[in-house]
């Protein structure tokens, strides 16, 4: 009878290609390894409650219903693989860095699942009932299984292949990581970091994790199993050592290390591994943040890599003095409550916006800033008691007394295109040329459209400027809103939300007039380069039209930095506290990116670039209006058009965004 | 009353004993550019705020030194912010975030 039971479990063993060496499942040494993830698996969820806690409710049923929706849920899935595995963004602008980046995070992403399919096809008894032993369940699953040789497959073979080759690829990335500290440069960074204690800690111990991972699965590769690196490397250290007595300290130090480095990950910037996934899901759900520190505003800053991407990004780090004005620094004083430098932080920032287009996370830093603004700026006294007359005095001037069909067209210049009068007059000439009836709004002097209130973060001042704009362009009863300045663009894009009418900037209808031959202009020797201004381009998405319109007229040459990389004039609004002597070496940096390859003009769409270029550039700054008018064909013929209006294609009923 | 087709104005004396040193020297620290400013009157001229309500960042500089705090606050209540002061100063004064120190200093009481 016992025989029988013997020879049976024998011959089930030798059926069997991996067997557990160790049959609990447990050894001394993975309490460490326990011990730092149950801390931080506690402290991720403690985390997670307090920022869906502090969400407000009508956010958390936009989160919620993103959560089922399917279009959101694969954008989800998406940009999780894209962003936080594969790191894309990285990829795209510094590859080297990109490869650093997703070897350490997709590699290590691949043993971990690689890992668990080991442990459901070899040893499926640890994924069954406790009564079956799964109580322990084999994390470290090399160290607790062996590997009977009498069996070899092919399968057990193609993971220990596959596992040894991510542990290469990762070793890789955590061997650039160590070079970049000693030479940035060499990845493609200008500026790094300065890391804060525990972000030193957890550094290390994420460089040892996978040395000490390749130096004890080495050391049972023996038993358990291995391929290229590991079997090899067994055969090295036997006879090197003669005995396999350093078996376990290895064991023991890898899971004092992982261990460690969990404990270290809330106090350190590593806690972007697993926010940033929050992150993603709440930015798809259409989330805005709403104060400087809690709810949305909390995810951001524990998503934070603390990369250092944005030093090299930020047109103030012309200035070594100003690094410290940079987002990741304002972002790890947020998270140490350091009120004082916040504020000055906060009050700093040009908001053009740069190094929220160039983060691989996405942190929406100038948000943050705008909010934390707000909490200091909100409460000053103001008196708009003049709204309403400036709102009705403003139009009715300009509607004239012909009493006929009011034009479908609105012309808002803002409160800069009147600093610079060549580009209302160039907008007058290119309206009368191609025909389009329209009403100057501000002519007369108008109010502003709120935004600067807004960068301020004097919310509610600017709530009541926009309610007036908002209500004297609905009552005119327009279809299209013409607008030359980029600070106005976005605002009246994104807050106003006007119904039924389109927001077109300058640089959008003359492309549009000139593709359906509104606007004829005639090419020309000349040679220009186009400066994104922030709101334009980053701000609105708006890259392609002005382009479009200077190869028409010239040469169109290019700077050092352009489109999304594109450096601030040094004259945005955004900046409260930055002074002009600073800000004169922000337009230098910039003058000399735009300089790149000697063109003849500097063409902008912004009034505000246009005036802080003109003092400084040596060679002529114009806007793409003026830039128009300067070219026009002469017209053959006074052509009449049929439609005063704005000549829109079907297909193309909606312009760019 | 008979109406004489004149009227007494209300005294415009000022008492420069008013001026509080202390509050101008803390916002002379938050925003140093006030010192800078020499009553040109730039921003005044192209304020937009200014076209439809007394607005004048000068005024509200002479007012504050003249120890008139009040009538500081005044001037600049209607500002928007919008920033054409600060492109037209000769001096280079960051005249928005000069408003928004006055304001924080005499207008949060």
């Amino acid at each position: 009878m016992i025989l029988t039971i013997l020879t049976t479990a024998v011959d089930s063993i030798a059926d069997q290609e991996v067997i557990d060496r160790i049959p609990s499942g447990y050894s001394n040494f993975v309490i460490p390894f326990v011990v730092g993830m149950v801390f931080i698996l506690i402290y991720l969820l403690v985390g997670f409650i307090r920022i869906l806690n502090h969400i407000p409710w009508e956010d958390k049923k936009k989160f919620l219903i993103s959560l089922i929706t399917p279009a959101t849920i694969l954008k989800n899935i998406k940009d999780i693989i894209f962003d936080c595995l594969l790191h894309v963004k990285i990829w795209k602008r510094k590859p080297l860095l990109g490869y650093m980046h997703s070897s350490i995070a997709f590699g290590w992403f691949m043993l971990i699942v690689l890992g668990h399919i080991e442990v459901a096809l070899f040893v499926p008894k640890h994924f069954g009932s406790i009564s079956e032993g799964a109580l322990f369940y084999p994390i470290f699953y090399r160290f607790f299984v062996w590997v009977n040789p009498a069996h070899e497959t092919l399968r057990s073979n193609l993971l220990f292949f596959l596992m040894d080759f991510f542990l290469l690829y990762v070793l890789s990335g955590i061997a650039l990581a160590m070079f970049k500290r000693i030479k940035s440069i060499a990845l493609g960074m200008k500026h790094t970091t300065k890391p804060s204690l525990p972000d030193r800690i957890a550094l290390y111990c994420l460089w040892l994790i996978f040395p000490l991972r390749l130096l004890a699965e080495s050391f049972t590769a023996d038993l358990s199993g291995g391929s290229f690196l590991t079997v090899p490397m067994n055969f090295l250290f036997k006879n090197f050592f003669g005995n396999s007595l350093n078996f376990m300290p290895t064991w023991w130090a890898y899971s004092i290390v992982l261990g460690l480095f969990f404990v270290a990950m809330p106090f350190s910037r590593y806690m972007h591994i697993v926010t940033e996934v929050l992150l993603i899901l709440f930015r798809n759900a259409g989330l805005k943040v709403r104060k400087p520190r809690k709810g949305l505003a909390e995810a951001e800053i524990y998503a934070c890599s603390s990369c250092g991407l944005c030093l090299d990004a930020c047109p103030m780090n012309i200035q070594k003095k100003n690094l410290k004005y940079s987002s990741v620094y304002f972002i790890r004083f947020l998270r140490r409550h350091n009120t004082k430098k916040i504020n000055e932080i906060a009050q700093k920032c040009l908001m053009c916006g740069k190094c929220y287009a160039l983060c691989p996370v996405s942190v929406d830093s100038p948000a943050i800033r705008q909010a934390q603004r707000a909490t200091f700026n909100n409460c000053l006294p103001y008196d708009y008691g003049y709204l309403a007359k400036a709102a009705d005095t403003g139009l009715a001037n300009n509607y004239g007394d012909d009493g006929g069909k009011q034009p479908e067209v609105m012309y808002f210049a803002g409160c800069m295109s009147h600093l610079v009068p060549v580009i209302i007059e160039s907008m007058k000439k290119i309206f009368k040329e191609a025909g389009i009836d329209y009403v100057f709004a501000d002519e007369d002097g108008g109010i502003c459209c709120g935004r600067p209130l807004l960068l301020a973060g004097r919310t509610e001042a600017a709530g009541e400027v926009m309610e007036s704009n908002k209500k004297m362009i609905e009552d005119s009863g327009c279809k299209f809103l013409v607008l030359s300045c980029p600070i106005c663009y976005k605002v009246f894009n994104e807050e106003y939300n006007l119904k039924g009418i389109k927001i077109i900037h300058h640089t959008q209808l003359i492309d549009r007039l000139i593709d359906t031959g509104r606007l004829e202009v005639t090419k020309s020797d000349g040679s220009f380069v186009y400066h994104d201004p922030c709101d334009l381009g980053r701000g609105s998405g708006i890259y392609e039209e002005p382009r479009h319109i200077l190869s028409g007229i010239g040469e169109l040459k290019k700077a050092s930095k352009e489109r999304d990389e594109s450096i601030c004039c040094g004259g945005s609004l955004g900046s409260l506290t930055l002074d002009y002597k600073d800000r004169g070496e922000i337009t230098q940096g910039s003058i000399e990116s735009l300089l790149a390859e000697k063109p003849r003009e500097i063409a902008t769409a912004c009034p505000l670039c246009f005036k802080t270029f003109g003092d400084k550039a040596p060679v002529p700054v114009k806007d793409i209006a003026q830039i128009v008018c300067e070219h026009l064909a002469q017209k053959q013929e006074d052509k009449i058009y049929s439609e005063p209006g704005i000549p829109i294609a079907p297909e193309k009923e909606s312009f760019a965004r | 009353m008979t109406d004489f087709g004149y009227s007494i104005n209300t005294s415009s004396r000022m008492n420069l004993d008013d001026f509080d040193k202390e509050s101008f020297d803390k916002l002379a620290e938050m925003e140093p550019d006030v010192r800078k400013c020499m009553a040109c009157g730039s921003c005044t001229a192209s304020c937009t705020a200014g076209k439809f309500h007394e607005t004048s960042l000068r005024s509200a500089i002479l007012a504050l030194q003249n120890g008139q705090e009040g009538k500081a606050i005044d001037f600049l209540k209607g500002c928007m912010l919008c920033g054409k002061c600060t492109m037209v100063c000769p001096r280079g004064i960051n005249t928005r975030h000069l408003i928004l120190s006055i304001l924080k200093v005499y207008g949060t009481k």
